[in-house]
């Protein structure tokens, strides 16, 4: 229900924006091109553009329905197929830093938490300060400048498909680090809290009265109870892999999604950029749908009704 | 303590005693107050205001010469080298390759990061409050679909439709400010909303409201003062974001016009030299991180002294 209605009022946003400027057929022609004008009316035709605004609109969104977002003006080819080909590179870019970010950044909360006041805490807080405090984009920029370029240690640039896997993996170190940098921060600084909360409660101190190990106050009277905050952030940090993907996508010439878009924008391709616009979106409100599921599995005290 | 109490004249002793207490005791000062990025805050500001008689060169004086020139402490480039020696003036940071000095470029980069992060944070915390105010405080149905509005906005994802902006709307600095707004101000509304509905039932906003006081008055006279300690919170820990959206979108060619210099975009034109010039990347992005960092540790400061509870805002 809600993920429909967001979809709509997406579309509706980037409808709105189409329209925003001048006659909306312009959007579709690409600048110093003749068009023959039979082709032209049938574009017409086809978006119902010689129609009342309203009607306008749904039979965009019926096309946008139908699985159809048009055809990329610069490729002459439909947006669908070619944001199908991109899609592997950016998912396998996203889910490998989101592994990343969550298998460091989490065990790294826990520990700043249990040892406070420590170096150890400190180290970790002063990395998650910077690693919210760094642009992305300038981070993997002298990234390559260090690694690549200097040492020569990483490759530059590309996703390395086709060669042997350890050469591949080379190529993800400097992306995944870059994209991953930032959920890690989040995920450490939420976790951090969240225990820091939950060790001072009166269940722990119970626990602790009882006689209970320390071991197993930590991993099963506090941790489970500490876990459910950085889960509900999960959606939060997917909004800010969608937005840090495009970035990593530019500057280390990932052949994914992102980087359709921006060239979508450097063309003037309409289409195209709104088509990854609604495949971003509706992705995003997915996961979000996801990561509630999962939330009532983690902490049964919510109930969905 | 000896040496405050015994003598008023400074024995060698004395003298070393108190010596040995400064790096305690302005340690101590350091983590009490936000030294540094207040330092860093005000020279920023210097930078943006006076910018003009700061920078060495014309920020967008283009010559072919000093292309690619190098920073002034490469001594050897600016002495040996037959281009360096040929430069009547060093480039304190070097110059990229159209020969546009980097400082000078850097120096007014601030402003438009600046301004444009002030203006559209306080335009937005205003716009926010307001929602805020207004939804926590009558209900009902606009409150209804104001939250809505909300959650599916922060559903979208923000970069992209700046992208369909650019595309369909044009490019600017007015443009960019209007995009930041509209992240800024539904970020606040949600915790302002949840602040004023615990306000509004407390005993001195019934006292005023059985006194007479219209809603009007209600909200900005009694209400507002109370959620005006969350709002500066919120604003000054949400500036660097808001700093680093808007270097972003710049750095992708569709924030700031390429007209006036500005971080992001300065980052972008070093990309394709970035072997053999480093230093044209590396300026504006230590500007946009030093920056960010101010402002958040700021915003991190006037939380804990303000109000510690809360903590849990600190995304």
């Amino acid at each position: 229900m809600f993920a429909a209605l967001s979809m709509i009022v997406a579309s509706m946003a980037v409808f709105g924006l189409a329209h925003a400027k001048e006659d909306p057929i312009n959007l579709f022609i690409q600048p110093g091109y003749f068009m023959a004008p039979e082709t032209l009316a049938a574009l017409k035709a086809k978006w119902g553009l010689d129609k009342p605004l309203v009607l306008q609109y749904l039979t965009w969104a019926g096309n946008m329905l139908r699985g159809d977002l048009g055809d990329s003006v610069q490729q002459q080819r439909p947006v669908t197929k070619i944001v199908g080909e991109k899609w592997g590179a950016t998912a396998q870019l996203a889910i490998v830093a989101w592994i990343f970010g969550t298998i460091t950044g989490v065990p790294l909360g826990i520990v700043s938490a249990l040892k406070r006041g420590s170096p150890t805490d400190y180290f970790a807080r002063g990395f998650a300060l910077f690693g919210q405090s760094l642009p992305a984009f300038w981070v993997g920029l002298v990234g390559i400048w260090i690694f690549a370029v200097y040492l020569g240690w990483l490759p530059v640039f590309g996703r390395g498909s086709g060669l042997p896997f350890f050469e591949q993996a080379k190529h993800y170190v400097l992306p995944v680090l870059v994209l991953g940098w930032g959920p890690m921060a989040g995920y450490m600084r939420i976790t951090r809290s969240a225990m820091l909360e939950v060790l001072d409660s009166e269940y722990i101190k119970l626990a602790r009265a009882k006689g209970v190990s320390n071991r197993v106050v930590v991993w099963k009277h506090a941790l489970r109870n500490a876990l459910i905050q950085p889960l509900t952030i999960a959606t939060l940090l997917l909004a800010g892999f969608m937005d840090g993907a495009v970035l990593v996508e530019v500057i280390f010439a990932w052949p994914g999604v992102g980087r359709v878009a921006v060239e979508a924008v450097n063309q003037n391709d309409f289409m195209l950029i709104t088509g990854t616009v609604f495949i971003f979106t509706a992705l995003y409100l997915v996961m979000s749908l996801v990561a509630d599921l999962l939330y009532t599995i983690v902490d049964p005290r919510i109930r969905y009704a | 303590m000896i040496g405050h109490t015994e003598s008023t004249e400074a024995t060698p002793q004395t003298v070393q005693l108190r010596l040995r207490k400064v790096p305690r005791t302005s340690w101590r000062f350091l983590r009490r107050w936000p030294v540094v990025p207040v330092v860093v805050i005000v020279l920023l500001a210097t930078f943006a205001l006076f910018a003009p008689l700061i920078a060495p060169f014309d920020p967008n004086d283009q010559n072919l010469r000093r292309s690619l020139a190098r920073p002034m402490w490469y001594s050897e480039y600016y002495q040996t080298d037959p281009i360096g020696q040929r430069l009547e003036t060093r480039h304190i940071l070097g110059a990229d390759k159209f020969g546009r000095d980097v400082f000078s470029r850097v120096v007014y980069g601030t402003r438009v990061s600046l301004a444009v992060a002030i203006i559209a944070m306080a335009s937005g915390t205003i716009l926010g409050a307001w929602a805020g105010i207004t939804t926590g405080f009558y209900g009902g149905l606009f409150d209804e679909l104001m939250t809505r509005f909300v959650d599916v906005w922060n559903a979208l994802p923000f970069l992209l439709i700046a992208l369909v902006v650019s595309i369909t709307v044009g490019q600017g600095v007015i443009i960019m400010m209007v995009l930041l707004i509209m992240l800024t101000w539904v970020g606040l509304v949600r915790n302002v909303r949840a602040e004023v509905l615990s306000l509004k039932t407390r005993d001195y906003v019934l006292a005023a409201r059985v006194a007479g006081a219209s809603d009007i008055r209600l909200m900005y006279r009694h209400i507002l003062p109370g959620v005006s300690n969350l709002l500066l919170v919120l604003a000054s820990l949400r500036v660097g974001g808001l700093i680093l959206t808007e270097a972003s979108l710049s750095f992708l060619g569709v924030g700031i016009p390429s007209r006036i210099p500005s971080w992001g975009q300065m980052i972008s034109d070093g990309r394709d030299t970035l072997d053999e010039a480093w230093w044209i990347s590396f300026f504006p992005g230590l500007g946009i991180f030093l920056t960010v960092m101010s402002m958040n540790f700021l915003g991190d400061w006037i939380r804990d002294r303000t109000d510690p509870r809360l903590r849990q805002l600190s995304d």
